[in-house]
């Protein structure tokens, strides 16, 4: 069964085309990156997807529902770029606060807190202030807030982005297995390749104006990934691969300047 | 991760008292310069004979010291009855009730008209023009007016300095109602977005995000609300004849301004010094409050 099901979803905004002609199907338990350049529409399908904003045309199904059942059945985890954490709650209180907006009894969401802590390994923080920590730390503590009330779906947008290269590879691990431990789907936006094919089980490449799919390359890596699997040569097959959809939807382009990593970090 | 712990900013006791020690101290120095600085500039205009802007002599600006002597001394020329000091605070002191009590309303009545025109920003658009407009009232003019309507709407135990607290109402509640909507109106975007995620209704939106967010704003109007809410007690009681607060110290004083300074500089002194607790208890209520990233407190 496919938990996210997108059909001809489009998005202007005014006069620009942010996305069109969307199609996109996403089975349970998998790890779905989408990349390509800026302004390609990553974090407006992302938005699509968890009802934050409305597609100006198309469908989208999320487990069977609406995306806006989903969102209000809360379906969805959200990471953003930033942790967005509230200065004025401890590390646990902010975990804690998609369960006190679903009315779990005290009791309850004190021990899932707990667990949610142990999972992205902040034991021992709960009573520190956001700013207390360092930058991976406080992103980690938005992931046990989004994955708190464990959602069907969790959807990361650039969610490394601001942090350093080792930082970024250490979260990495942590975040898949977070996600083999948590049992859910996975979207997540990048600008990093080796990033979106060393975690995914597909990466969607995007190319812009207007945003459109320009491929889907499925990543046959074997599981659970581990710090050697960047030094497969499949590995390398597939950056590759990914590396020359990113380049062919900018082909077909023509203008844009081709995009490497760096410039985007 | 154990380790990281060490990383973390830890504060040891030592360094909180040392800082303690150190405002005080800084205080005290800043007391003193001021000190100087009034005897100093005293001391010059009068040597040099300047007048310009004012002639400098013991009406004007009499010694500091004479002041506080003048404080101490007994209230009535004859040197009996109680001290300056005891008529004084004890006036302060029914002043402070009704700026205490014009505060509250003024600041719960702000912030719910803050609420309320946050949320409606149509009511906003045709109400906040006509708010505004509200302040420039003259309000030595209509603060008569308002003991005349109000006192007999009152029941005894509020007559007279309740309608004097409506008056310092009238100049608290402003800023407070425009730093609420400010303030409710600065959360953070995605923040806004999470709580949408969370499907969260407009109420906990309200208490667990905006109104949060909005505290730092709501502080900042406070302390303003607090001194002026002073200010509104005093001018509410100079037009109303009521005899019991600093107010009336004032007009008593003011009438023998020329032949005994002393009496009004002091009155002047215990005025502000109500002003300023007012304001410093709000800055304690805010550091108890507000829980801010350092780099995020204002
Ligand atoms: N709220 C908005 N209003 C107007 N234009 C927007 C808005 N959000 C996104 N866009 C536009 O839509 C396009 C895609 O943006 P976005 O989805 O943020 O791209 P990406 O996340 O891939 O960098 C861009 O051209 C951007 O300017
Ligand atoms: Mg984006």
């Amino acid at each position: 069964m496919n938990v996210v099901e997108i059909s001809g979803v489009s998005k202007r905004f005014g006069s620009t085309t942010a996305v069109e002609g969307i199609e996109l199907e996403i089975g349970e338990r998998e790890f779905v990156s989408l990349i390509g350049p800026s302004g390609c529409g990553k974090s407006t399908l992302l938005r699509i997807i968890g009802d934050l904003i409305e597609p100006s045309g198309g469908k989208v199904v999320v487990n069977r529902k609406t995306a806006r059942q989903a969102r209000k059945d809360r379906d969805y985890g959200i990471v953003f770029q930033d942790p967005v954490l509230y200065d004025w709650r401890t590390v646990a209180k902010n975990v804690a606060l998609p369960l006190e907006i679903a009315r779990w009894p005290r009791q309850k969401r004190k021990v899932r807190v707990q667990k949610m802590l142990e999972l992205v390994e902040l034991t021992g923080f709960e009573n520190h202030r956001p700013w207390q920590l360092s930058g991976g730390m406080q992103q980690r503590v938005s992931i046990a807030r989004a994955l708190s009330f464990d959602p069907a779906l969790l959807l990361m947008d650039e969610p490394f982005g601001a942090l350093d290269e080792m930082t970024r590879e250490r979260l990495n691990m942590e975040l898949l297995r977070i996600w083999a431990a948590s049992g859910s789907t996975v979207v997540f936006v990048t600008h990093s390749i080796s990033e979106a094919v060393f975690l995914s089980t597909q990466v969607v490449v995007m190319s812009p104006r207007p945003g459109r799919i320009s491929e889907v390359v499925p990543i046959d890596l074997k599981q659970p990934r581990t710090a050697t699997t960047r030094e497969e040569p499949r590995f390398f097959e597939l950056v590759t691969q990914v590396r020359e959809a990113l380049h062919l939807g900018h082909d077909l382009e023509r203008a844009a300047p081709v995009i490497t990593q760096q410039a985007e970090a | 991760m154990a380790t990281m712990a060490a990383e973390l900013p830890v504060e040891p006791r030592t360094e909180v008292i040392r800082r303690a020690a150190a405002r005080v101290g800084t205080s005290i120095l800043v007391l003193a310069a001021l000190w100087g600085l009034w005897e100093g500039y005293r001391w010059l205009w009068i040597q040099e004979g300047w007048t310009w802007p004012f002639i400098v002599n013991d009406t004007t600006m009499p010694h500091l010291h004479d002041i506080f002597a003048a404080l101490w001394a007994k209230a009535s020329p004859g040197g009996v009855g109680p001290r300056l000091i005891t008529v004084l605070v004890k006036g302060a002191l029914f002043t402070a009730k009704e700026a205490a009590a014009g505060f509250a309303i003024g600041a719960l009545g702000g912030f719910a008209l803050g609420v309320l025109l946050a949320h409606f920003r149509l009511l906003q658009r045709g109400l906040l023009p006509w708010i505004v407009a509200s302040q420039t009232v003259p309000i030595l003019v209509v603060a008569p007016m308002v003991v005349v309507w109000a006192n007999p709407k009152l029941p005894d135990s509020l007559k007279d300095w309740g309608a004097v607290a409506l008056i310092a109402a009238f100049l608290t509640f402003f800023p407070v109602t425009v730093n609420t909507i400010r303030g409710l109106q600065s959360a953070d975007r995605r923040a806004l977005e999470l709580m949408r995620s969370y499907a969260a209704g407009d109420w906990r939106i309200l208490w667990k995000l905006r109104f949060p967010a909005a505290l730092p704003y709501i502080f900042a109007a406070l302390k303003i609300s607090a001194t002026a809410s002073v200010v509104g007690a005093l001018i509410g009681e100079l037009p109303s004849s009521i005899p019991n607060g600093l107010g009336a110290q004032i007009i008593n004083f003011s009438q023998y301004y020329t032949t005994q300074p002393r009496g009004l500089w002091a009155t002047n002194v215990i005025a502000a010094a109500l002003g300023i607790s007012f304001f410093l208890i709000v800055l304690i209520a805010e550091k108890l409050v507000v829980r801010r990233a350092p780099e995020n407190l204002v």
